[in-house]
């Protein structure tokens, strides 16, 4: 007998139904064929998901460098295990070759490992000592921003989310990420990963739903500090940037960015720090 | 039906019904007072009421004047004047309510002189724990002495513990003396508050016991748990002991309060509790001077929750100090 998965949402490192008790469809592109359930996140959902990822920020961005790196390469060996589940996945849902499908796993795990190869080395590169007028040493550094919330493309890519969500991570962030309608599917497993890759947990969130209905509260909520905005639909963009000027937000636009230092720099402030050094 | 005699000071003996409660029943019953939806103005007074409910708590060792002094000035004016200014500008066309006191502040007896200057005057109830708190396994008379202090220094509300080891091993008489003399001392001053410590009674039955026994001896509130013992305050607990208190008024006409403490953090919980208070006790102890809650992250909950309701918008969590 077949029976068919609704797959929960991932927060606070748990795999929780919505508190709204709904859920919807997924089907195999251009067919009828139901291939699994998702929840529908509620703005409670996205409520809970968020006071968990703030408070998880710390756990993150205190941990040093090398041990981000070393939990991001984990990730990478964790993805390379899910292999078949993944490919099986976009076999069915997205309708690719089996080859394709081997690719796009390709592409997610050369991201992780790329961004786990940079914990250590943006803050090098984009800090600096700068040369000031006094008895002082004067340095700039990078830091997070805080907690983030990524909303994914409709157009599903998985090497351009995985590399989305590695640069949100590299530099100490946390996150609440509402995945795109392109294969919601990958949830699970993708969760999955984070939950055993030694991630503190509730700094990735995962959620599914729809965008027009968690739009207002993502863009008005004073603790989601900056917005990965890389979904198609304009329109949607201009109304959260607009309900976002209140609270300063930072909102980032979609881009077509994979495996670039400019992806992390999206996610950090600058703190520059005069130290006294005598004459 | 089973009962449980003990004697007043006096001599004149007390019969206290002890019967079994239905565990299941219990738990069930409470539980559909979480379902209950209850929204938007109707959310509004309730998170209103419930800061008036509040004892705000500090019981740690690491207490200091300074912590006191901070908690109290929160427990007068629980937000800062930049909350309502936001709150206004984000919904001109509402009128925002004022955001009233709490009930009281919960200290223990060596911050009462501190806290009974800084709250004079704000009509902020000013409560102690006494006799031996958290543990109550002190001799009587130096219980007394205790509560006889905080007294002095102006406590008006005084948190007694009960004997849990006496009344496990079935000495109910020592229980029900002490409360009596904690009573006594207390007189018309400061109103007493007593707690059963439910997660150390172990079962339904001798919560319903232990809630009685304190009402026949002249508790004015009785209180759940100290904070100190897990699980603290639960909503079927706190069912038996709000029924026990309805019982008791059937039969004696006096009204007795209720204080769950511990472990309710969010407004949510709150609403539960009072939407409980209402259904089994009515309107009439949906008032701080009948029914509070011992809470201390519970008033930022309360307060963000007030925040979302006339604007629609999540305010900052690290806005409102953390104690």
């Amino acid at each position: 007998m077949k029976v068919v998965k609704t797959v929960k949402l991932y927060i606070g490192g748990q795999f929780v139904r919505t508190e709204s008790g709904r859920s919807y469809s997924f089907n195999k592109p251009g067919t009828e064929n139901q291939y699994m359930r998702l929840c529908q996140a509620s703005r409670k959902d996205f409520r809970n998901a968020v006071e968990i990822c703030r408070n998880s920020v710390s756990s993150w961005s205190s941990r040093s460098a090398y041990n981000r790196s070393q939990i991001l390469y984990r990730m990478a060996e964790m993805c390379e295990g899910k292999r078949l589940e993944f490919s099986t996945i976009f076999k069915d849902c997205l309708d690719v070759t089996n080859d394709r499908a081997e690719k796009m796993v390709d592409e997610a795990i050369d991201s992780f490992v790329y961004y786990a190869g940079f914990c250590d080395k943006y803050q090098q590169i984009s800090g600096s000592v700068n040369p000031v007028n006094g008895p002082f040493h004067n340095f700039t550094t990078p830091e997070p921003v805080g907690m983030t919330a990524l909303i994914d493309s409709d157009e599903f890519n998985f090497g351009s989310l995985i590399d989305n969500i590695c640069s949100i991570l590299v530099g100490g962030n946390a996150m609440v990420v509402l995945l795109g309608s392109g294969c919601p599917a990958i949830l699970a497993p993708l969760a999955e990963i984070f939950a055993t890759s030694d991630l503190p947990s509730g700094v990735i969130n995962l959620l599914t739903g729809h965008l027009d209905e968690l739009k207002q509260f993502i863009a008005t909520h004073r603790e989601v500090r900056s917005v990965s905005f890389q979904n198609e639909r304009e329109d949607v963009f201009f109304d959260m940037k607009e309900a976002s000027i209140d609270n300063m937000k930072r909102m980032v636009p979609r881009h077509k960015n994979v495996k670039s230092l400019d992806n992390i720099l999206n996610f950090v402030e600058y703190k520059t720090v005069w130290h006294p050094i005598g004459y | 039906m089973a009962s449980v005699s003990v004697r007043m000071p006096g001599g004149s003996k007390i019969t206290i019904p002890h019967y079994p409660i239905d565990m299941i029943g219990a738990n069930e019953r409470a539980s559909t007072f979480t379902k209950r939806s209850i929204k938007k103005e109707s959310k509004l007074d309730a998170l209103y009421t419930a800061i008036t409910m509040t004892d705000l708590t500090t019981l740690e060792g690491a207490d200091t004047p300074g912590k006191v002094e901070q908690l109290c000035g929160k427990a007068i004016h629980p937000v800062p004047d930049q909350f309502m200014q936001e709150l206004q500008r984000l919904a001109p066309s509402r009128t925002i309510r004022p955001i009233p006191h709490v009930g009281a502040i919960c200290v223990y007896p060596e911050q009462v002189p501190i806290a009974a200057r800084c709250l004079e005057g704000s009509g902020v109830e000013l409560a102690s724990v006494a006799t031996a708190f958290p543990a109550g396994q002190l001799p009587l008379d130096i219980k007394l002495r205790d509560v006889k202090r905080a007294v002095k220094f102006g406590a008006t509300e005084i948190d007694m513990v009960i004997d849990r080891g006496a009344f496990l091993r079935g000495d109910f008489q020592k229980v029900f003396d002490e409360i009596v003399a904690v009573k006594d001392v207390c007189e018309d001053n400061a109103h007493l508050k007593v707690i059963l410590e439910t997660g150390e009674l172990k079962t339904y039955d001798n919560v319903r016991l232990a809630s009685w026994m304190a009402m026949e001896a002249g508790a004015d509130f009785i209180k759940t748990s100290t904070g100190k013992v897990a699980p603290a305050a639960t909503m079927p607990v706190t069912l038996i002991m709000l029924q026990a208190i309805w019982d008791y008024y059937q039969e004696t006409g006096i009204k007795i309060g209720m204080k769950p403490a511990g472990g309710i953090r969010t407004a949510k919980q709150a609403v539960h509790y009072l939407v409980m208070v209402n259904e089994v006790l009515g309107s009439d102890w949906l008032h701080p001077t009948m029914f509070r809650f011992g809470a201390s992250s519970l008033l930022n909950d309360l307060l963000r929750q007030i925040f979302k309701q006339y604007s629609g918008q999540y305010y900052y969590d690290d806005i409102f100090s953390l104690d």
